[in-house]
C-alpha cells in the first residue's frame, strides 16, 4: 500500500503521530545546550531545564543535587511518555513501540547477569536498570547459573524468549560468553524488528530500514572493533554481525578479517555514506568514533521527521531523547567534576 | 457639527489608557521596597532588560534559587498534610509580615523536623508491618503445617497403595521419594513460609515450580487484613505461601527467588507449642508498636497542623518574594552600580499612585536618595489597558478572544455590551426560555461573593465568568419573546384580545382560509392568532428576515462610523475622505436603500416585490417599475444610487495608494543625501529601530494592500448581509424546535387518559426544553451572536494587533496559582 498511508494512517496514528511531534519540539535546542554549558553548579542546571519540559519533574528535588538525580528524572519523564503513547496505541503501533524497548531489555538482562557474576547486590543492579527494559521477573535472573538456566526459568516468558535460540548452551556464564549473548540476542533482536518494519510496508518500512540498517553497521564496527585481539575467532566475529544493512553481506566478510582499527577504517570508506563519519578521524584513533556515530545518527533521526504518516518518528523521538538524556548526563558530570572545559567532548546536538 | 462630536464627554471604555512609557532609577537599598510596593499598585509594567542573559546569569539569581527552594519546601509541607488527611485550616491570618531570611531558617526548620519524624515513623511502620506479616504467617501458615502434615502421610499412604503394584522403575524412584518425605518431614522435606503481595503470586508461584523442576508443593491463602505500602503509602493486599521442598540447592534458589520477588520470608516453627508462644510475643510486641505508633502520628498531625495553619499565608509570600525577584532581575545596573534602572509601562493617571508608592519606599527603607521617576519617549507601541469593572469585563474578552485593540483604538466592548445580548435574543426569543435562563443569571449573581472566592470547574467558571452577560442576554430574550409572543411556544393574550376572530362560530375554515380582522391591531408583538394559522409562517419568515436585514445594516452602519471616529481620532483625514465615505455610500446606496424600502413597505402596506425592486434596479434601471413602484420618484432615485455606487468602488480603490505615494515623495523631496540628525538624536535611538521602517515605501505593495481591501469591502457588504440573516434563521429554527417539543411530546401525551404516559411526557418535554433548548440553543445563538461581532461588526473598523498591558502585580499572581 506505498503511497496510500495518507488515506487511512490518521485514524489510528493521528493522536499519535501529533503527540510525538509535539513532544520533539520541546527537545532541547543549541540555544538551550549553550546556556547548559555555562553552568556553574548543578542547581544552575535545574534552574535552566525548569523553563524547558523537565521542569516539573527537577522541581520538588531538594537543593544537594545529584547527577544521577538529575538523569533519573529526565528519564523518568521518557518513560511517563512511553507509557502514555503506548496506552494510547493500537496495533500494530503498540507492538512497534514495545520493540522500541527491547534493546533495553537486553541491555537489563546483561547488566544484571554480569552483576550477579561479580556477586553484586540485586537491588543496587536493579536501581542501575533502564526503567524502559524492565520486565516482571528480571530481579530473578540473579537465579541463573548458566544460558540455560536463564533462558528456561526467566527468559522464557519475555518476548526476548525467540532471540535466544541460538545462545543456548550449558556454559557456566562468565564475561566473555556474556558479551557474545549480549550481541547474539542483539542481532536477533534486530533482525526481527528489521523483518517486522518490512512487513508493516509503506513509509514506515522504508525510514525504519534506513535507522536499522545504520545502527546494524554501527554495531558490526563496534563489534570488530571491540574484539580485535580477543579470543574470538573470525568466524564467531562474523556469525555475530545482523544479516542486513548497508554493509551486508561483503562488508561483513571484511570486516571478520580485520585486525586493526585503519584496517576497519579501510573497510568502512568503500560505503559513501560512511567516508564522511571517518574522515572525521585520524588514524589510529577510535576513541571519537562513537561521538561521530551518534552525530549521523542523530541527523538521521531528525531527518525522519520530514516525512509524515510513518511510525519511524515514534522509534527516532525515542531516541533524541535518549541521546538528550546523554547529553545531560555528560554535562552534569563535567560540572559537577569541575571539568568544563570538556563539556562539549560529547555534547551532539539535536537542533 | 464637528465641535460638538469632539466635545463629547469621553466615554472610559471607548479607548483604552494613556500610556507612557516611564524610567525608574531606583538606588539599590530601597529597590526591593520599591518593587513590593509597585507589585501592591499592580499598575506599572516592567520591560525586561536582560533579556540576551540567561536566568543563571542575573544579578538576584541567588535569590530567586533560594525562594524556589523555599518554594519545593512548602510543596513538600503541603504534599504531607494532604497525605496526612489534614484539612489545612483557610483562614490566612494577617500576621506581620515576617522576614524572609526568618521564614527561610524556620521553614528548613520545620523541614527537618518533618524530615526525622517520617523517618522514625517510617522505621517503626515498617517494625510494625514486618510484625503484622509475622503475625498473619503464623496464623495462617500454622494452620497449612497441621493440614499439610496429614495431607502429606494420607497422600504418602495412598501412593503406597495405589502405586506400589506397578512396576515403572521410575515411579519406583519417585516413590520411595514420597514415602521418605511422608512421615520424615522434619528431616527431609522443609519448608518457606513468608508473604507476598497478591499481585505478584501468580508469577512467583510459576517461577518457584520452574526453579526447583515442579518438586515442591505450594500452598497459599489471602492475608485477612490490608498491609500499608510503605512506598506508595497505600494498602496491599497479600497472600501468605508456605512452599515445601526438598534438598539444599533448592532452598537457596527458593530464598534467592523470594527476595527477587520482594516476599517477605518468616520462620514458622513446627512445634504447636512453640508456635502459640511466638504468637503471643508477637501480639504483644505489636500492640506496643501501635502505641507508640499513634503517638508518633498524632505528634507528627500536631506539627504539620501548626505548619498547615500558616502554610496559606507563607506560599503567598514565597510567590511574592519570587515575583519581586524576578521583577527586580529585569532590571539593569547603571554605570555606578549603585543604582537599578528599570523600565515600564504605565497608564498616565497611575503617576501619582506610583510616584507615592516609591517615595514610600525611600522613606521605609530609610534611603538617602530617593527613586528618580519619569517619563521617556519610547518607539514601540504602547500597552492597550481598559479600566473595566465585573460588568464589562465579561463583554471586553469577548472582543479580546477576538484580538487585542491597537493602542486608543475605538474599543467595540462598548457597543457590544447591548448589541451581543440583543443580536442573542432575536436568535432565542421565548421569554419562558428567558425566564429560565434569568433565574440562572441571578442566581450566579445573587452567589457572586461566594462562588467568586471559591474554585470552580471550567465549565462554572466561563458561566460564572459571563454572568452579566448572561442576565443581559436573557433579558433581552424574554423582551424579544414577548414580541415574538412566544412562551414556551405557546402564544398568550397578554396585551388584551386578538385582532382576529373566526368566520364562524365552528371556526373550521382558520387553518384553510383565514380569519377577519375585525378590531384594531393588537398592541405589542406578534398577534397571538397566528399561532397555527395557515399564514403563521409566511408571516413570521417575512418579519423576522426584514428585520434581520435592519439589524445588520444599522450595526454595519455603526462599524463604518466607528471608522470615522478612528480616523478623527488618530487624524488620518485621508480615511475620512477615501475610505468611510465612499464606504458609506456604496453600502447605504445599496442596502441602505433596501432597508428604506422595507420600512416604507411595513409603514404603507404596499404589496411590492422588493426582490423584483431590487434585481432590477441592476438589470434594467430603466424600465418602469409598474405595480412595484412604492413612492414617487423611486426610479430616477435608483438610478442615483446606483451610479453612486459604483462611483464609490473606484473612489475607495484608486485614490489613497496614489496620494500615499505622492505625500511620500514630497516628504523625501530633496533628501538624496539623507537625513541631518543632531547627534544626540543619534545616539537615543538604536539602529534599525522603527524609524527606519517608515522611511521605506513600497507603492506595490501599498495599493495591492488598498485593493484587498477595497475587495473586500464590496464583496462583503453583500455577503455580511446575507450573513445577518441567520438572525432569522436561527429565531426559526428555536420556534420551531420549541413547537414540536410541545406539541408532539407535551401535548401528545396529554392526550391520554394515563397517569404515567403524561408523567413521561412531560419528562421528555422538560429534559428536551433544559438540554437541547436551553443548554444546546443558548449556545448556538450565543456562537452566531459572537460571529456576527467578529466578523461583520468589527472588520470595519476594528485593527485588534494591539497587545494587552499586563502590569507586574501581586494580586495577578495570587490568582495564577488556580
Amino acid at each position: 500500500m506505498y503511497g496510500f498511508e495518507a488515506m487511512t494512517f490518521n485514524i489510528h496514528g493521528g493522536y499519535l503521530e501529533a503527540i510525538v511531534r509535539g513532544h520533539r519540539s520541546g527537545l532541547l535546542t543549541a540555544a538551550d545546550y549553550n546556556n547548559l554549558c555555562q553552568c556553574e553548579t548543578l542547581d544552575d542546571i535545574k534552574m535552566h531545564l525548569s523553563a524547558t519540559e523537565y521542569g516539573p519533574y527537577l522541581q520538588n528535588e531538594p537543593s544537594p543535587l545529584h547527577t544521577t538525580t538529575i538523569v533519573e528524572k529526565c528519564t523518568l519523564k521518557l518513560v511517563d511518555e512511553y507509557k502514555h503513547m503506548l496506552c494510547q496505541a493500537t496495533e500494530p503501533l503498540s507492538t512497534f513501540l514495545e520493540y522500541i524497548t527491547y534493546g533495553h531489555m537486553i541491555d537489563n538482562v546483561v547488566l544484571i547477569v554480569t552483576g550477579t557474576l561479580h556477586e553484586r547486590d540485586v537491588q543496587e543492579l536493579l536501581e542501575k536498570c533502564h526503567p524502559l527494559g524492565m520486565f516482571d521477573s528480571i530481579a530473578t535472573l540473579a537465579v541463573a547459573q548458566n544460558m540455560r538456566e536463564l533462558y528456561r526459568l526467566v527468559l522464557v516468558d519475555t518476548p526476548l524468549a525467540p532471540y535466544f535460540s541460538e545462545c543456548i548452551t550449558s556454559e557456566d556464564l562468565d564475561d566473555m560468553n556474556i558479551e557474545i549473548m549480549r550481541n547474539t540476542l542483539y542481532k536477533a533482536y534486530l533482525e526481527d524488528f528489521y523483518q517486522f518494519c518490512q512487513k508493516l510496508g509503506g513509509a514506515t518500512a522504508e525510514i525504519m530500514s534506513d535507522l536499522l540498517a545504520f545502527e546494524a553497521d554501527r554495531r558490526a564496527v563496534n563489534i570488530t572493533i571491540n574484539s580485535i585481539g580477543t579470543e574470538l575467532t573470525r568466524d564467531d566475529r562474523k556469525k555475530l554481525y545482523s544479516s542486513f544493512g548497508l554493509l551486508y553481506p561483503y562488508g561483513h566478510e571484511e570486516l571478520a578479517v580485520c585486525e586493526d582499527i585503519d584496517q576497519v577504517r579501510g573497510v568502512m570508506e568503500k560505503y559513501p555514506p560512511y567516508q564522511p563519519i571517518f574522515g572525521k578521524l585520524s588514524y589510529g584513533e577510535s576513541q571519537m568514533l562513537d561521538k561521530a556515530f551518534y552525530e549521523e545518527e542523530v541527523k538521521r533521526l531528525c531527518l525522519s521527521f520530514e516525512q509524515q504518516f510513518h511510525y519511524g518518528v515514534f522509534f527516532a523521538y525515542m531516541r533524541l531523547r535518549e541521546q538528550e538524556i546523554r547529553n545531560l548526563m555528560w554535562i552534569s558530570e563535567c560540572v559537577a567534576q569541575n571539568q568544563k572545559s570538556r563539556v562539549h567532548d560529547s555534547v551532539v546536538f539535536i537542533f | 457639527m464637528m465641535n460638538m462630536w469632539r466635545n463629547l464627554p469621553e466615554m472610559d471604555l471607548m479607548r483604552s489608557e494613556k500610556m507612557t512609557f516611564c524610567q525608574l532609577i531606583i538606588p539599590v537599598e530601597s529597590a526591593h521596597r520599591a518593587v513590593t510596593y509597585l507589585g501592591e499598585l499592580g499598575l506599572l509594567q516592567f520591560r525586561d532588560l536582560n533579556d540576551d542573559k540567561s536566568p543563571f546569569q542575573r544579578t538576584f539569581v541567588n535569590q530567586v534559587k533560594r525562594c524556589a527552594e523555599m518554594s519545593r519546601k512548602l510543596r513538600f509541607f503541603k504534599d504531607q498534610i494532604q497525605k496526612a488527611g489534614l484539612l489545612s485550616s483557610g483562614v490566612p491570618t494577617l500576621q506581620p509580615d515576617v522576614d524572609l531570611e526568618a521564614l527561610e531558617v524556620q521553614l528548613a526548620e520545620h523541614e527537618h523536623e518533618l524530615i526525622e519524624m517520617n523517618a522514625n515513623s517510617e522505621k517503626l511502620q515498617q517494625t510494625y508491618n514486618e510484625l503484622l506479616e509475622f503475625k498473619m504467617v503464623l496464623q495462617k501458615a500454622g494452620g497449612f503445617l497441621v493440614s499439610g502434615k496429614s495431607y502429606e502421610t494420607a497422600e504418602g499412604r495412598e501412593l503406597d497403595e495405589n502405586v506400589y503394584p506397578s512396576d515403572y522403575p521410575d515411579s519406583a524412584s519417585l516413590l520411595e521419594q514420597a514415602t521418605q518425605s511422608g512421615p520424615a518431614i522434619t528431616s527431609g522435606l522443609r519448608f518457606i513460609s513468608g508473604i507476598i503481595p497478591k499481585s505478584k503470586v501468580l508469577l512467583f508461584e510459576r517461577m518457584l515450580f520452574r526453579a526447583t523442576r515442579g518438586n515442591l508443593l505450594f500452598n497459599q491463602e489471602p492475608a485477612d487484613d490490608l498491609i500499608l505500602d510503605p512506598i506508595s503509602s497505600e494498602m496491599v493486599e497479600k497472600i501468605v505461601f508456605v512452599v515445601f521442598f526438598s534438598g539444599e540447592q533448592a532452598r537457596t534458589k527458593i530464598l534467592k527467588i523470594c527476595e527477587a520477588f520482594g516476599a517477605n520470608c518468616y520462620p514458622v516453627p513446627e512445634d504447636l507449642t512453640k508456635q502459640s508462644q511466638i504468637t503471643q510475643e508477637v501480639l504483644s510486641r505489636l500492640s506496643e508498636l501501635e502505641t507508640t505508633l499513634d503517638v508518633g502520628i498524632r505528634h507528627r498531625n500536631a506539627a504539620l497542623h501548626s505548619i498547615g495553619f500558616h502554610l496559606a499565608l507563607w506560599m503567598n509570600m514565597v510567590k511574592r518574594e519570587k515575583a519581586v525577584f524576578d521583577t527586580l532581575n529585569m532590571l539593569n545596573f547603571d554605570v555606578t552600580k549603585k543604582c537599578l534602572v528599570g523600565e515600564g509601562w504605565c497608564p498616565v493617571f497611575a503617576k501619582p499612585q506610583i510616584q507615592e508608592a516609591l517615595q514610600r519606599a525611600t522613606f521605609d527603607s530609610n534611603s538617602q536618595v530617593g527613586v528618580i521617576f519619569h517619563f521617556m519617549e519610547a518607539v514601540e507601541s504602547p500597552p492597550t489597558y481598559f479600566r473595566t469593572n465585573a460588568f464589562t469585563n465579561a463583554y471586553q474578552e469577548i472582543v479580546d478572544a477576538y484580538g487585542v485593540a491597537k493602542y486608543q483604538e475605538a474599543n467595540p466592548a462598548v457597543y457590544t455590551v447591548i448589541t451581543f445580548p440583543f443580536l442573542f435574543a432575536v436568535m432565542f426569543g421565548d421569554w419562558g426560555h428567558g425566564i429560565c435562563l434569568l433565574i440562572g443569571a441571578l442566581v450566579l449573581i445573587a452567589r457572586e461573593g461566594k462562588l467568586s472566592s471559591q474554585k470552580l470547574g471550567s465549565f462554572m467558571e466561563m458561566l460564572f465568568g459571563g454572568r452579566y452577560v448572561l442576565l443581559l442576554m436573557s433579558l433581552f430574550s424574554i423582551y424579544c419573546g414577548l414580541i415574538y409572543n412566544e412562551f414556551f411556544s405557546v402564544p398568550y393574550h397578554i396585551f388584551g384580545a386578538s385582532a382576529y376572530r373566526c368566520r364562524d362560530t365552528e371556526c373550521s375554515e382558520a387553518h384553510t382560509i383565514g380569519l377577519i380582522k375585525y378590531r384594531d391591531a393588537y398592541p405589542f408583538g406578534v398577534d397571538p392568532s397566528w399561532r397555527g394559522s395557515r399564514s403563521e409562517l409566511p408571516f413570521l419568515n417575512s418579519l423576522k428576515m426584514k428585520m434581520s436585514i435592519l439589524f445588520g445594516i444599522a450595526q454595519m452602519n455603526l462599524g463604518i462610523m466607528l471608522s470615522y471616529f478612528n480616523s478623527i481620532f488618530f487624524n488620518n483625514s485621508l480615511d475620512i475622505r477615501y475610505q468611510f465615505v465612499p464606504q458609506m455610500i456604496f453600502l447605504n446606496s445599496l442596502f441602505g436603500y433596501l432597508s428604506l424600502l422595507i420600512i416604507v413597505k411595513w409603514c404603507t402596506g404596499s404589496q411590492a416585490d422588493l426582490y423584483h425592486v431590487m434585481i432590477y434596479m441592476f438589470l434594467s434601471p430603466f424600465d418602469d417599475l409598474g405595480e412595484n413602484e412604492l413612492f414617487w420618484g423611486q426610479r430616477p432615485l435608483q438610478i442615483l444610487l446606483l451610479l453612486a455606487a459604483l462611483v464609490a468602488v473606484p473612489w475607495m480603490l484608486f485614490p489613497k495608494p496614489f496620494i500615499l505615494r505622492k505625500r511620500h515623495a514630497e516628504r523625501f523631496q530633496g533628501r538624496t543625501y539623507g537625513i541631518l540628525r543632531s547627534t544626540e538624536m543619534d545616539s537615543d535611538s538604536e539602529p534599525g529601530s522603527a524609524r527606519h521602517h517608515e522611511e521605506e515605501f513600497n507603492f506595490s505593495e501599498v495599493f495591492v494592500h488598498q485593493m484587498i481591501h477595497s475587495i473586500e469591502f464590496v464583496l462583503g457588504s453583500v455577503s455580511n448581509t446575507a450573513s445577518y440573516l441567520r438572525l432569522w434563521a436561527l429565531s426559526l429554527a428555536h420556534s420551531e424546535l420549541s413547537t414540536v417539543f410541545y406539541e408532539k411530546v407535551l401535548l401528545l401525551a396529554w392526550g391520554y387518559d394515563n397517569f404515567i404516559i403524561r408523567l413521561v411526557g412531560l419528562a421528555v418535554f422538560a429534559f428536551a426544553t433544559a438540554f437541547i433548548l436551553l443548554m444546546m440553543e443558548t449556545l448556538s445563538a450565543f456562537l452566531h451572536a459572537l460571529r456576527l461581532h467578529w466578523v461583520e461588526f468589527q472588520n470595519k473598523f476594528y485593527g485588534g494587533d494591539g497587545y494587552k498591558f499586563k502590569p507586574f502585580s501581586f494580586a495577578a499572581i495570587a490568582d495564577d496559582e488556580d
